[in-house]
């Protein structure tokens, strides 16, 4: 028999039945809800009837539609302006008292964005399958587990069977070898993969990222590359267990503790690909082509080196790639040929569930410390990923940093990564930002989003436009 | 239990796109609702719509976006619609095909869909279909010249018939037609197997004690 890869490993172990029709009936070890693709399996469950199978594995959270105001979010759920969030948002609280379903509500310790809160507080670990109604659930393969999005229907399926009727997905390798360079990022790791294999690459895999850059890589920077794995079209992205990722979950809220902890590390360090598993689809990038990326489009796909330029359309091969520059441009008010760096931004975000960690603030602190923003950025927005973060963030004195430069320290929550609160750009406005999604209206009606590192984001708040990191002033102080 | 798909005749829609996101299908300020109904007045709201939308503006008074084509009249009451590649992509919502299913259709023929949009559908008895790039081709050209361009698809016969007697046959998982012929509520196919479900928990507790309790 030829080796086995992490995905079938962590597959087969979850399995609780074949089915004839071909499908899967595959367990699930934990699940993770928010306010907005919770209300109507609630509802549905409620209709039906039914109790959620098991309580000890579901845990819920606000994230997606809260205010990160610090003076709204003062006056708790009650105070929630808009009407229609409001109501999602209690929606979600009455719902987790109704099933019992331990919540961590909106301004509670351990609340925050579900795929930062998941792994910050050892809910997910590594070997379990982890399902969440969002499709950036794939973060929480960093850990070497099994986790991916669903639907509304399957929140309400895994609620009342803790299972997912679905199909086992194909395999597909992204190694990348060598050593990267000076101010390039996890977050221009992924972009630059997807800027190769593009935003259906992916699509029916599982994406392991295996090779030197992501050994070297912390814990978080894998989940910044994982997160986005989605947006390779994967909905599942996956890390190999190594000394990193137990390091990681030991001693977090969840994860269990003594001897216990030693039976999981020991079962936990044989989550990694057999040396000659076959995978289907393969990969192979080296870490000295990858520089910052921005993305210039409005698909993730559509990204450039922070020193390169936008393409021309004689450069684009097929009528349908014409029409998708075309189109993109127009959305976007820029030329083809266009420089990068000659792009100028109105707003920055600092944020989301792939970059609001920790690490993340240090880095785009870093950049910032000692600078003002620039006078033609109407705002910053620093929203930290959780209320432990928002926390150590402030022991570190990283939110002083921000205000001092003239930046908002905000309260945990998506914010202006989906701008289903009030954070969100205005038609026409550039934002550099460090979500995932440069989608048409994604941060706003008619806004235009760059997609790109904290550190970048940073230098951009600083210079007013696209900067190059690495040959920002005062970055090599 | 969902509406069973079994023979559908209808009207062919354009959506003559690649890439068509969920956001574009259904954008987050309508994803506020705690129901599963009413999204379909939203469906493709920024492209449907001049002035931008949210949930409290009263939809008589919106002025339509002449310049897109599901709002011109030819293509009033269409049932199928027809876009091109990974349609669906983006996020999870399954609101996406919530609105496109009140809004009135039934299928989808795209030349891919994105994964999570794909299985998304079926569980609320919309059909996408997976037909090459130059048969979506030949599709967009005839719809495009031909006023009222219906087409019949048979799903048990995996088929898709043109008026002109000519057809082209789809790919689909045996799982995913049988969801939708029989129409079944797939929490209860599910629950009918609790013990097997049982006896996995009881292994597992044995194996990865850790797993269990938690949380709570
Ligand atoms: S931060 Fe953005 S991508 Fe992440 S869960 Fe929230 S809305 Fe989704």
């Amino acid at each position: 028999m030829t080796g086995q890869t992490l995905y079938d490993k962590l597959w087969e172990s979850h399995v609780v039945f074949n089915r004839h029709d071909g499908s899967t009936l595959l367990y699930i070890d934990r699940h993770i809800l928010h306010e907005v693709t919770s209300p109507q399996a609630f509802e549905g469950l409620r209709l039906a009837g039914r109790r959620p199978w098991r309580l000890d594995t579901n845990i819920a959270t606000p994230d997606h539609n809260i205010s990160t105001d610090p003076g709204e979010r003062k006056a708790g759920v009650e105070g929630i302006p808009d009407e229609t969030s409001r109501i999602q948002v209690k929606a979600l609280d009455d719902n987790c008292n109704e099933f019992g379903i331990k919540e961590f509500k909106m301004n509670d310790m351990g609340q925050g964005i579900v795929h930062v809160m998941g792994p910050e507080l050892g809910v997910t670990m590594p070997g379990m399958t982890v399902v969440c109604g969002d499709s950036h659930t794939a973060t929480h393969g960093a850990l070497g587990c099994l986790a991916h999005g669903i639907g509304t229907s399957e929140v309400e399926h895994v609620l009342a069977s803790q299972c997912l009727v679905t199909k086992k997905m194909k395999n597909m390798r992204v190694t990348v070898n060598g050593k990267l360079g000076f101010g390039v990022t996890p977050k221009d790791v992924i972009l630059a993969i997807i800027g190769k294999i593009g935003t259906a690459g992916g699509t029916g895999h599982a994406i392991e990222f295996s090779g030197d850059v992501f050994a070297d890589m912390s814990v978080e920077g894998r989940m910044t590359v994982c997160n986005m794995a989605i947006e390779a079209g994967a909905r599942v992205g996956l890390v190999a267990v190594d000394e990193k990722t137990i390091d990681y979950v030991k001693g977090r809220r969840y994860v269990p503790k003594g001897k216990l902890f030693d039976t999981a590390s020991s079962y936990w360090r044989s989550l990694v690909s057999d040396e000659g598993a076959q995978f289907d689809k393969e990969v192979l990038m080296s870490a000295n082509e990858i520089a910052p990326q921005v993305s210039w489009g409005t698909s993730p796909e559509m990204v450039a080196e922070v020193s390169g330029r936008i393409p021309k359309m004689s450069s684009m091969t097929t009528p349908s790639e014409r029409e998708g520059l075309r189109h993109a441009l127009e959305y976007m008010g820029l030329e083809e040929g266009q420089k990068i760096t000659s792009i100028m931004v109105d707003r920055v975000f600092i944020g989301s569930c792939t970059n609001s960690r920790i690490e993340d603030l240090r880095a785009a602190a870093e950049v910032v410390k000692g600078r003002k923003r620039a006078e033609t950025v109407k705002q910053v927005l620093v929203v930290p990923g959780s209320q432990i973060v928002k926390s150590q963030a402030e022991t570190e004195g990283l939110h002083s940093v921000f205000v001092d430069a003239g930046m908002e320290w905000r309260e945990p929550g998506c914010s202006m990564c989906l701008a289903m609160n009030d954070d969100k750009l205005g038609a026409g406005e550039h934002c550099a930002s460090t979500s995932n999604r440069n989608f048409e209206g994604r941060q706003g009606s008619g806004g235009r989003t760059h997609l790109m590192s904290p550190a970048m984001a940073a230098a951009a708040a600083i210079t007013g436009r696209i900067v190059d990191v690495r040959t920002f002033s005062g970055n090599s102080r | 239990m969902i509406e069973p798909f079994t023979r559908h005749r209808g009207l062919v829609g354009p959506m003559d796109r690649a890439n068509v996101d969920t956001d574009m299908i259904i954008p987050k300020q309508f994803l506020k609702s705690i129901k599963k109904t009413g999204f379909g007045l939203n469906l493709f709201d920024e492209l449907r719509y001049l002035e931008q939308g949210h949930q409290d503006l009263n939809l008589k008074e919106r002025e339509t976006n002449p310049d897109f084509p599901l709002n011109n009249e030819r293509y009033i009451g269409s049932t199928i619609l027809l876009t091109r590649e990974n349609f669906g992509c983006g996020s999870s919502r399954e609101h996406a095909p919530w609105a496109l299913k009140d809004y009135g259709f039934r299928a989808i023929i795209a030349s891919s869909f994105a994964d999570i949009f794909y299985n998304n559908c079926f569980k609320n008895g919309l059909l996408p279909i997976i037909l090459n790039r130059d048969v979506v081709d030949q599709l967009f050209k005839q719809l495009y010249s031909e006023v009222g361009f219906s087409i019949s698809i048979d799903l048990y016969l995996q088929k898709v018939f043109l008026d002109n007697g000519c057809y082209f046959t789809f790919q689909i998982d045996e799982f995913y037609k049988n969801c939708l012929l029989e129409g079944l509520d797939e929490i209860d196919v599910t629950l009918r197997n609790k013990e097997a479900i049982t006896r996995y928990e009881i292994e597992r507790r044995k194996l990865h004690p850790w797993i269990f309790g938690a949380i709570g």
